[in-house]
């Protein structure tokens, strides 16, 4: 087969379908990962004692170890509790227990999108915390309740500062997105190796891939810098 | 229902603060603060710099919980208001901070508006609307939609001004409204606050600009230690022979102020 051949047949078609797949991880994944990072980082900065403690631990847990490792527990570890289950509870409790086996697809998504949320907390987090006091204030002496002043005060000035941060997690994300092979996801990196492998075409497979991740961080990161300028307040300085 | 009976109909008194106390840190910052506004009134809260008074206003918006005591409005108990009653009490009174306090993300504009929207539930328009025309009010309107990066100390002061008064305030605190302004600044926002009064706003207002405050007020609070020492008319406490803690504090600012 000719190389035009391969390139045009094979492997553009197939990278071209796991590039699908990889979206669809990773757009779900990013968003999920905002909203739990925006939810835990108000709790850790704003919240009670014990709460604080609570979200510091998720925090911990999925920071202070391999996502591979948190991946391979999502899809052959929680599994494993199922059977312990139906051999406790019997067949009954086959209902609850089947919500123990992810689908590779669930799998990653939770994956990264735990993963992911505690890391966007840490920058929401920080956002908040560097929002002057006087401004809450403000809010309530203008009659705000405190739910109102998060969500129409707190909430918009800290995405505005933990924007630059937020959107590194996300060009992250991208790329560890490609670890979903592992638990047998044809995305990006999966169908590159599927194809390789068969035809002992590794350097032009890999490097082809390399490329659409360059192309997909490139687009987000235009994206995100649209999102930043469309937010930017005129007057302040913005963080590059 | 007849609690508000009782309060005597002739009394024009619309806030009354009662001994109010507050410790924070272990330190006693508020020992059983009592005063009183009439409906009205200008009165003019000055004291040694952490002698209490941001506390004592926080500490009647219930910004900052008092430990003891109570903060009636109209006859109205702060103390025993609900969560929910108590954002309604708050939005009553207007509180002017020392630094102005803008919400950085908003315009002009929509620091006015916001709170109408948000607070009150008006309709954009109509939010806009007022909002339009409280920044009219203190000659910001050709400012409506700067943010407040953009503005000066004093243009950022008035716009807070005006975000209260949006609010229709009763009563509005002060908190040395002009202490973090440029002195070519102050002027602008003094005029502000002198047309509030003449337009019979009531106001407690915490200030070291004595010049102007013996003109607009015939009581000035004297605070020292988290207790208000001295209470009386201006001519009586900055006579040239008084005695008073008042007048030497009056000395020592015209001294730094250099006039
Ligand atoms: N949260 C707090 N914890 C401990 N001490 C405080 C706190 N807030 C204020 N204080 C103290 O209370 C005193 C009065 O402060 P403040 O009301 O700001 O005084 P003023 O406005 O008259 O300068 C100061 O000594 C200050 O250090
Ligand atoms: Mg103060």
């Amino acid at each position: 087969m000719g190389t035009w051949e391969f390139y045009l047949n094979i492997l553009i078609p197939a990278l071209n379908k796991g590039l699908l797949v990889s979206i669809q991880i990773i757009v779900p994944s990013a968003i999920l990962g905002v909203i739990i990072g925006i939810l835990v980082g108000a709790g850790r900065a704003l919240g009670s004692k014990w709460l604080t403690v609570i979200l510091d631990s998720y925090v911990a847990v999925f920071r202070g170890t391999p996502l591979v490792v948190q991946l391979m527990l999502w899809f052959y570890g929680l599994p494993s509790i199922r059977l312990i289950l139906e051999a406790h509870f019997g067949p009954e409790i086959r209902p609850i227990s089947n919500l123990f086996l992810l689908s590779p697809y669930v799998a990653s998504v939770a994956a990264f999108a735990m993963c992911s949320g505690a890391y966007q907390s840490e920058y929401i987090r920080g956002a908040i915390l560097s929002i002057k006091k006087g401004q809450f204030k403000a809010a309530l002496s203008l009659g705000f309740t405190k739910s109102q002043t998060f969500w129409h005060i707190t909430c918009p000035m800290a995405i505005r500062r933990a924007l630059p941060g937020c959107g590194n997690e996300i060009i992250y994300l991208i790329k560890y997105s490609s670890l979903a092979m592992i638990v047998t996801m044809s995305e990006l990196t999966g169908e590159a190796k599927g194809i390789a492998s068969l035809y002992f075409r590794h350097l032009e497979c890999y490097l082809l891939t390399a490329v659409y991740y360059l192309l997909l961080v490139t687009i987000a990161s235009f994206i995100l810098k649209k999102i930043e300028n469309y937010l930017a307040i005129p007057g302040q300085l913005r963080s590059q | 229902m007849t609690l508000d009976k009782l309060v005597d109909p002739d009394s024009q008194t619309l806030l009354e603060v009662r001994e109010l106390s507050k410790t924070l840190g272990g330190k006693k910052i508020l020992d059983k603060v009592s005063l009183t506004l009439d409906k009205g009134e200008f009165k003019v809260l000055i004291g040694p710099s952490g002698s209490g008074k941001s506390t004592l206003l926080q500490c009647i918006h219930f910004l900052i919980p008092p430990d003891t005591g109570d903060v009636l409005l109209d006859g109205k108990s702060a103390r025993e208001m609900s969560h929910r009653d108590i954002t309604l009490f708050r939005r009553e009174i207007g509180m002017i901070f020392q630094d102005f306090n803008l919400f950085d993300h908003l315009t002009a504009k929509d620091n006015v508006a916001i709170a109408l929207r948000r607070v009150k539930g008006m309709k954009k328009k109509d939010a806009y609307d007022r909002a339009l025309s409280e920044l009219t009010r203190v000659g910001l309107l050709d400012k409506a939609d700067l943010f407040p990066a953009e503005l000066s100390g004093g243009q950022k002061q008035r716009v807070s001004i005006a975000r209260a008064l949006a609010m229709d305030p009763k009563i509005m605190l002060l908190d040395e409204p002009t202490s973090a302004l440029d002195p070519e600044l102050i002027g602008e926002v003094l005029n502000v606050i002198q047309g509030l009064s003449e337009s019979g706003m009531t106001m407690l207002m915490v200030t070291h600009q004595l010049g102007f405050a013996r003109h607009f007020t015939n009581e000035m609070l004297f605070m020292e230690d988290g207790r208000i020492t001295e209470r009386g008319a201006p001519e009586e406490l900055l006579a040239i022979d008084s005695t008073f803690r008042t007048k030497e504090f009056s000395l020592k600012l015209s001294k730094i102020q250099g006039h």
